[in-house]
Parts: C-alpha cells; sequence; structure tokens
C-alpha cells in the first residue's frame, strides 16, 4: 500500500506534515528533503522500503537527487565514496550482511576524510542471519569494521521521528567533520510506523556552496584552484603517521563535542538501565511497570553510539548501586558502560539473539533477579 | 651549430604536455603507462577539458595516475572505479568523466562493477590497460595472461586446466546494449600511438555528450614483468599478445561521427 | 489514555493494512501511534500480526508489549497464541469462522463476529478488513468513525479512491454486526 503522503512529497507542497509512516520510508522522505544529491543502495530486508520508497518519490524530476539501485552493496559503497568525493551529499542504506561488503569501502572513506551516510538497519547474525530485528552490529559500526584505525559518528534512533531527524543530523556532522556517520538502526525501528513530522524541504547545494563547502573536493573543476586528488594512498609511512594523526586529532574533537544521550528517570535513580535504539523504548516501559512496584530505575539511552556518551554513563554510574545494560546481542555496548563507569559498580547484560526481541516482562523479570533489593514490596 | 639557437620555439617539434605534470614516473622504462598517460593528457588538454575532467584511477600500476595527470582525481579501491566513476558522472552530468584501469582491477577484482557500468550505459570512458600480468606487485598471473605464459604464480606457463582460460572482455563488453564504442588499440608504435589517441578522444567525446558506455582497451607491455628489454616486449607482444586480443574497433554504435 | 490492540490472523486477510487505518485514524484524531508489525515471510501466506497502540498521553515506549487491552483474533492459531495475553478486564474480539476451540476465559469480554460471513455478502472480499475494523470500533470507541474515513483519504492512494465507498460501506457493515 503506498502513501497518498508520498505523492504529496515529491510534489513538494506542504513544508511541514504530520504522517504515519515506517522508519525505513522516513528515511527516504528524509533525505530528499535534506537536499541530498545522491542515493546508491541494494535491496535487502528489512531496509528494502528505503529504496523503494526513493524510487516511487522520484526525486530526480523535482529536487534532482539521483537514486541508484547499484549491483552490490561493494558498488553501492563506492558510488558512494565518488559521489561523496566530489563534494556530494550521498548516502547509502543496507542491513547487516550488506553493511560487512561495505566496510572496505567505508575504511577507504573514512581514510580520504569524505562526509556520507550509511544507514544500517540491523538484522540478526552472523551470516546470513534473520531477517529478523538485532543490533549485533554494536562492534562494527563503533569500532571500525574495515581495516585500519578509523571511527565515524553513529547514531541511534528509537523512533521513526528519529530516523527522520537523524538523517540531517547526520550529514551536519558529516560535512562538520568530513567523516562518514551512520544511523544504525534496527528491523524494529525500521519497520514500525509512527507519527513523523517531516523536517521541511531545503534545497540542494549549488555548485558554488559546494566549491566554497569542500574546498578539498574533486568536483572536476580546477579552474580557481589546483587540482585536487582524493586518495588513501600514502607510501611514505612518515606521512601515513602524520595522517592517522590527524583522523585521530579529528575523532577526539568529535568525543569532545557530540556525545549524545537521554536520560528518564535518571534523577532519583538507585539502578539504571542503558540500552540503545528501540530498545530503550522497552525497557523504558519495563522500568514504568517497576517504578510502579516501588523500584527506583532509571534508563540512559546513548544516541550517539560512536562517541560513547561516556561523560553521561560516567556520572550516573557513580551515584547508581548496579546497572544492568539490555542489547539485541550477546554483550557489545557493555563494554563502553564498563570503560565509562570504571567498573566502579556491577555491570550486568542481558541481551536476546538471533533476532528474538524480549518483551518488557522479560526485562522486568531480569531487574528483580539481578537487583532484588530494589523491589520494596517483594522484600 | 650551437644548441642554443636550436632550442628556439619555432623549431619546436615536441615537448611535455601542459596537462603533464613535471615529476618523475616510477613506470618501467618501455612501458605502455607513459605513452597512454601522456595521449591523455594531451587530448584533455586538446579538447579544452582541463576545468572539466573528473579522472578514477585504479589499484595497480596506475595507481598514482593522479600524480601525472594535472587534472581532478579519485582513487579507487582495486576494481571499483567503474562505480566510482558511476556516482561520480551521475551527480555532476556535464563532466568528462574517465575510469583508467589494468586487467587486473577491470577484469578480476572488479568485473562485476565493469560489466554492470558498462551494461547501465554510464556516460563513461573506461581506458583498459592489458598487459596480461600484474606488474605493481611483482609479475603474478592476471585474467588476461595467455595460455603458456609464465608469470610469477605461473611459473611453468598458464595451464587451462589449472588456472582456466584467458579471459578476454573486451568483446563481452561489446555485446552489451550500454556500450557505444568498444575499441582495441595499442601504443608500440607512432601510427598506433595516433590511432590510439584518436579512440581515445572519442571515447572522451561519448562522455561529455552522454552517448553511452566507451571503453578503450589498449593492448599492452610490461617490459618488468615480462622480462624483456622493452623493443624485444614490443615484438613479443605483436607476435602473442594480438594473436589473443586482435587490435581494431569492435563496436561503433556512438553515432553520427 | 493508552489502547494497547493486537490484531493477529492470516496473511492476506489485511491485518496488517486495518493496523495501518486504525493507526492513521487515531493519527488523524490527535493521537500518538505505534503500528509494530511481525514482518517478512509471515506475510506471504502464514500468520500476521500487528501491534498498534494509540495514546493521549504523550510518547509511547515500548512498541512491543506482553499484555494487550484488545486483542482481535482472525484464526485459530492466533486465538491459541493470544488468548492468554488480554489483560483481566480487557476485550478479545474473535471471528468464528474456522476456529474450533472458542475462548476460554472469564475474567475478560469476549465478542464473537460473523465477519467472514458478512464478507460472503460484500462485492470484495477485500473489505473483510474493514468489516472486523468496523467491529472493533462499534464495540469500543477507541477512534470516531470520521477519523476513519480521514484515514481512509490517506492510506488508499488517490488513483484508487473509487475503492473508498466500498470500504466506508465494509466499515458500517461491521459496525451493525455488532450493534
Amino acid at each position: 500500500m503506498s502513501h497518498s503522503s508520498a505523492d504529496e512529497a515529491a510534489k513538494g507542497a506542504p513544508q511541514q506534515e504530520v504522517v504515519l509512516m515506517k522508519g525505513n520510508e522516513a528515511i527516504a522522505h528524509a533525505a530528499i528533503r535534506y537536499g541530498a544529491d545522491g542515493y546508491f543502495g541494494y535491496p535487502i530486508t528489512p531496509q528494502s522500503e528505503v529504496l523503494e520508497t526513493l524510487e516511487a518519490l522520484h526525486p530526480w524530476d523535482t529536487t534532482g537527487m539521483v537514486v541508484l539501485q547499484a549491483e552490490s552493496e561493494l558498488a553501492s559503497i563506492n558510488m558512494v565514496y565518488g559521489g561523496a568525493a566530489t563534494g556530494k551529499t550521498v548516502m547509502t542504506s543496507s542491513s547487516s550482511p550488506g553493511i560487512s561488503l561495505m566496510c572496505e569501502g567505508l575504511s577507504y572513506i573514512a581514510a580520504c576524510e569524505l562526509p556520507c551516510l550509511v544507514v544500517n538497519v540491523m538484522r540478526g547474525g552472523p551470516g546470513l542471519g534473520t531477517i529478523h530485528p538485532s543490533q549485533a552490529d554494536y562492534f562494527q559500526a563503533t569500532k571500525g569494521g574495515g581495516h585500519g584505525d578509523y571511527h565515524f559518528i553513529v547514531l541511534a534512533p528509537s523512533t521513526v521521528q528519529e530516523m527522520a531527524d537523524f538523517v540531517g543530523l547526520s550529514f551536519d556532522l558529516a560535512f562538520k567533520y568530513r567523516t562518514p556517520a551512520m544511523i544504525l538502526a534496527d528491523g524494529i525501528v525500521g519497520q514500525m510506523m509512527e507519527k513523523v513530522v517531516l523536517p521541511p524541504f531545503r534545497p540542494r547545494r549549488t555548485p558554488e556552496q559546494i566549491a566554497e563547502l569542500c574546498p578539498w573536493a574533486a568536483t572536476g573543476n580546477p579552474s580557481r584552484r589546483k587540482p585536487n586528488t582524493i586518495t588513501s594512498l600514502e607510501l611514505d609511512s612518515a606521512e601515513m603517521e602524520k595522517n592517522n594523526n590527524r583522523f585521530q586529532a579529528t575523532y577526539r574533537r568529535i568525543e569532545e563535542a557530540e556525545q549524545r544521550s537521554v536520560s528518564y528517570l535518571t534523577d532519583d535513580a538507585e539502578y539504571l538501565i542503558v540500552a540503545f535504539g528501540s530498545v530503550a523504548r522497552i525497557c523504558q516501559k519495563a522500568i514504568d511497570d517497576a517504578r510502579g512496584r516501588g523500584a527506583k530505575i532509571g534508563l540512559l539511552r546513548p544516541v550517539t553510539l560512536w562517541p560513547f556518551p561516556e561523560k553521561a554513563v560516567a556520572e550516573v554510574a557513580s551515584r547508581v548501586k548496579g546497572i544492568l545494560v539490555v542489547e539485541l546481542n550477546a554483550g557489545q555496548m557493555i563494554e563502553d558502560v564498563k570503560l565509562a563507569s570504571r567498573c566502579t559498580v556491577p555491570v550486568h547484560h542481558f541481551g536476546r539473539l538471533g533476532g528474538i526481541i524480549p518483551n518488557p516482562g522479560e526485562i522486568d523479570n531480569e531487574l528483580e533477579r539481578l537487583f532484588p533489593e530494589a523491589f520494596p514490596s517483594k522484600s | 651549430m650551437d644548441i642554443k639557437t636550436i632550442k628556439t620555439p619555432e623549431n619546436l617539434v615536441y615537448q611535455r604536455p601542459r596537462l603533464l605534470n613535471d615529476c618523475t614516473m616510477h613506470y618501467c622504462p618501455g612501458c605502455s603507462h607513459g605513452v597512454a598517460h601522456r595521449i591523455i593528457a594531451e587530448i584533455i588538454d586538446e579538447m579544452g577539458q582541463a576545468d572539466n575532467t573528473i579522472a578514477i584511477a585504479p589499484v595497480g600500476c596506475a595507481v598514482f595516475a593522479y600524480k601525472y595527470i594535472d587534472v581532478d582525481w579519485i582513487e579507487a579501491a582495486h576494481g571499483r572505479a567503474p562505480a566510482v566513476a558511476t556516482a561520480a558522472k551521475r551527480l555532476n552530468p556535464e563532466r568528462l568523466v574517465f575510469t583508467y584501469q589494468g586487467d587486473g582491477d577491470l577484469a578480476a577484482i572488479g568485473t562485476a562493477e565493469t560489466i554492470h557500468a558498462a551494461n547501465r550505459g554510464e556516460n563513461i570512458a573506461i581506458i583498459f590497460i592489458n598487459n596480461g600480468i600484474y606488474g605493481m606487485t611483482g609479475g603474478q598471473m592476471a585474467p588476461t595472461t595467455l595460455e603458456g605464459m609464465k608469470t610469477s604464480t605461473t611459473p611453468y606457463g598458464r595451464r587451462v586446466d589449472l588456472n582456466g582460460y584467458p579471459l578476454n572482455i573486451t568483446p563481452l563488453l561489446a555485446q552489451l546494449p550500454g556500450t557505444c564504442y568498444v575499441t582495441r588499440q595499442s601504443v608500440e608504435t607512432p601510427a598506433a600511438v595516433a590511432k590510439a589517441k584518436r579512440a581515445i578522444r572519442r571515447a572522451f567525446d561519448n562522455s561529455i555528450n552522454h552517448r553511452g558506455c566507451s571503453v578503450v582497451e589498449i593492448v599492452s607491455t610490461c617490459s618488468s614483468g615480462w622480462k624483456m628489454s622493452p623493443d624485444k616486449a614490443n615484438k613479443w607482444m605483436e607476435q602473442n599478445m594480438f594473436e589473443a586480443y586482435r587490435p581494431g574497433d569492435l563496436k561503433i554504435a556512438d553515432g553520427d561521427k | 489514555m493508552k489502547t494497547e490492540i493486537i490484531i493477529a490472523g492470516f496473511g492476506g486477510q489485511g491485518v496488517l493494512s486495518m493496523g495501518k487505518i486504525l493507526a492513521y485514524a487515531g493519527l488523524m484524531h490527535g493521537l500518538d501511534v505505534t503500528w509494530m508489525p511481525s514482518y517478512g515471510p509471515e506475510q506471504r501466506g502464514g500468520t500476521a500480526n500487528v501491534t498498534v497502540i494509540l495514546s493521549d498521553e504523550g510518547p509511547i515506549s515500548s512498541p512491543v508489549l506482553d499484555t494487550f487491552d484488545i486483542a482481535v483474533l482472525l484464526n485459530q492459531q492466533s486465538l491459541d497464541k493470544f488468548e492468554s495475553r488480554v489483560k483481566p478486564g480487557g476485550i478479545l474480539i474473535y471471528d468464528s469462522y474456522g476456529v474450533h476451540t472458542p475462548p476460554q476465559r472469564t475474567d475478560i469480554t469476549v465478542y464473537r463476529i460473523e465477519a467472514m460471513e458478512a464478507t460472503f455478502d460484500m462485492p470484495s472480499s477485500k473489505t473483510y478488513n474493514m468489516i472486523v475494523l468496523g467491529a472493533l470500533l462499534g464495540i469500543e470507541h477507541i477512534v470516531p468513525s470520521e477519523s476513519v474515513d480521514l484515514a481512509l483519504e490517506k492510506v488508499i492512494p488517490s488513483r484508487h479512491h473509487d475503492l473508498l465507498e466500498v470500504n466506508r460501506t465494509a466499515f458500517r457493515r461491521g459496525m451493525e454486526l455488532v450493534g
């Protein structure tokens, strides 16, 4: 079933509208509205609606945005590389197995200090795995994925609204720091429909604006500058170390300025859940239920997974008695929580694997099992 | 006669092309890459495209092509140049966009990207240097290595029962409806250089004018990899490579020209 | 007020679309909504279910639930799976067509509807889900009928707006079933 809102968006009629749509569809609408120049992708469940929605909206007839179904994820990410190298605002999306294929290209893009957006709507792995929701690519996203010492900005949306909002935020941060940015979503937030306020339309950047914003870009028109080369190759190790030091300096600036998280009922919390993405919402309901039984539990939801919000975690960790990290994986973000909390309090993990989503009740049971003293009515 | 009276502008018959940078190339003596670079630099200048070109460099011997020709370059990952060029051209449709790739880049690791970019009819030019060997990594077998040809990974000669057949990819690309001009050239004689130059110019013209994908294969020598003098390598190429990869036009479908 | 609903049945019964129209109606009524499907191969003829949450209490937390205020269960498998997950005092609506073991619980209100039977008299069997939606909203006034009208206009693409009337008719028929 298609959306009448899709037709309206293509016509560019209302600047701000409230619609009901899937997270994947919101990504597509937000990209067009942000003024993205190009999307290159390959279908894979559970995120194919991104490409499908873009094709249905045919933005090449309105904003001039290029949309192309590539022959593979390898080609997709290298198209993104090619587009970003010319200073354009470009993106791709995929799901876990496809992102693995893209890691080569991501390493090159990071090494060339190019801005771009990659969306990963995670599914359960490893291997071909399942098509159901997962958060098992946390390590891959936050620790690099491809070869070499690099990072990129990773944002974890928990609502369809954030799927839409993080497109613009990702592009803004990517261009600000000349780094790739990733929206690390999961099948839940990709497939669920919610109320979303779409951002207003912005014009795509003009060649003049690109020349000014991206003096490094290989735009093909060096008339007022020396020709630019986009390359990650530097055979002189001393020079390559300098390049690496420059990357690391950028990462330190990002870590300092861009940590983001959302707190829920942490002010009086005696125990803390740390969870990201849609899982944080399941935990929020579990916390509401637990609070109904007198347990003072709070939630800290990292919004940036890299940079990890270590300041916020450290602050709350310093005044609680225990932490539970809930993830759709076997224990990945917990490592960053332990590092941030400096292991001053016990940090436990609860995870479901392979595409299984825990219900709020399962998390409540785990809270009671781990922190029985938190539940006064029980004891 | 004094050298100064000979070196006057009116006596000048040959010079470094304006867009060929004044630096030492890393190519071996006798290598075909140097000639190919030179004619590309000449053509871009002659076409007035120095401020309208995005070039895509490969991985392989030509990985440093961006150091030698003075235009905007993007250095692609191994085999991915046609994908990079696809986006560069689609997002900058007025530009001349070309890739410069060797046989490993184009016909082994990047076969999928090559075939699909060609089949989509991307308005790019692909310059394909085929010397039947991996020069950069020290002379290993390429997909285009001839049967019986010795390389460091086929030390007793390529055997089809072990290594498969030489991949004649250019005729394959000529079959695709997305290609408008597919030709095979060489650069071992002045006449061949002149012909190759016309072919590349035509391919570049096709990119600018959105006529589809052009492929210019240049059958080349690798005197280091083949372990021959440059002169002997040229003769060996004519006697052996040309038999498998016969020079000439394979497809002309780029309109009235 | 927050209403947590599960709709479950065979793939092809229009379960996901019904949930979408309900969610869109909630949106038109000014509510916060979430629509969370079971997705994947289930859509190709197996069982399908969708959780719809409508709330006027601000942002909705978990789209995934243990228990439901209302369960709309359209085949035996769905009854078997979700009967136990209706909150005490909640509502279970089921279509008796093809159901051999009716619900047993006594701490909830059970409504049996003959929506499939009613579909046989309709011009299109594809309006089954609108009959069920009409019955659901006839039983529990979660959103006004006018919002469903507006939702239909949003959900059905404008090029298919000739189908609006048949859907509205089916919706009214569903309300009559329980009226």
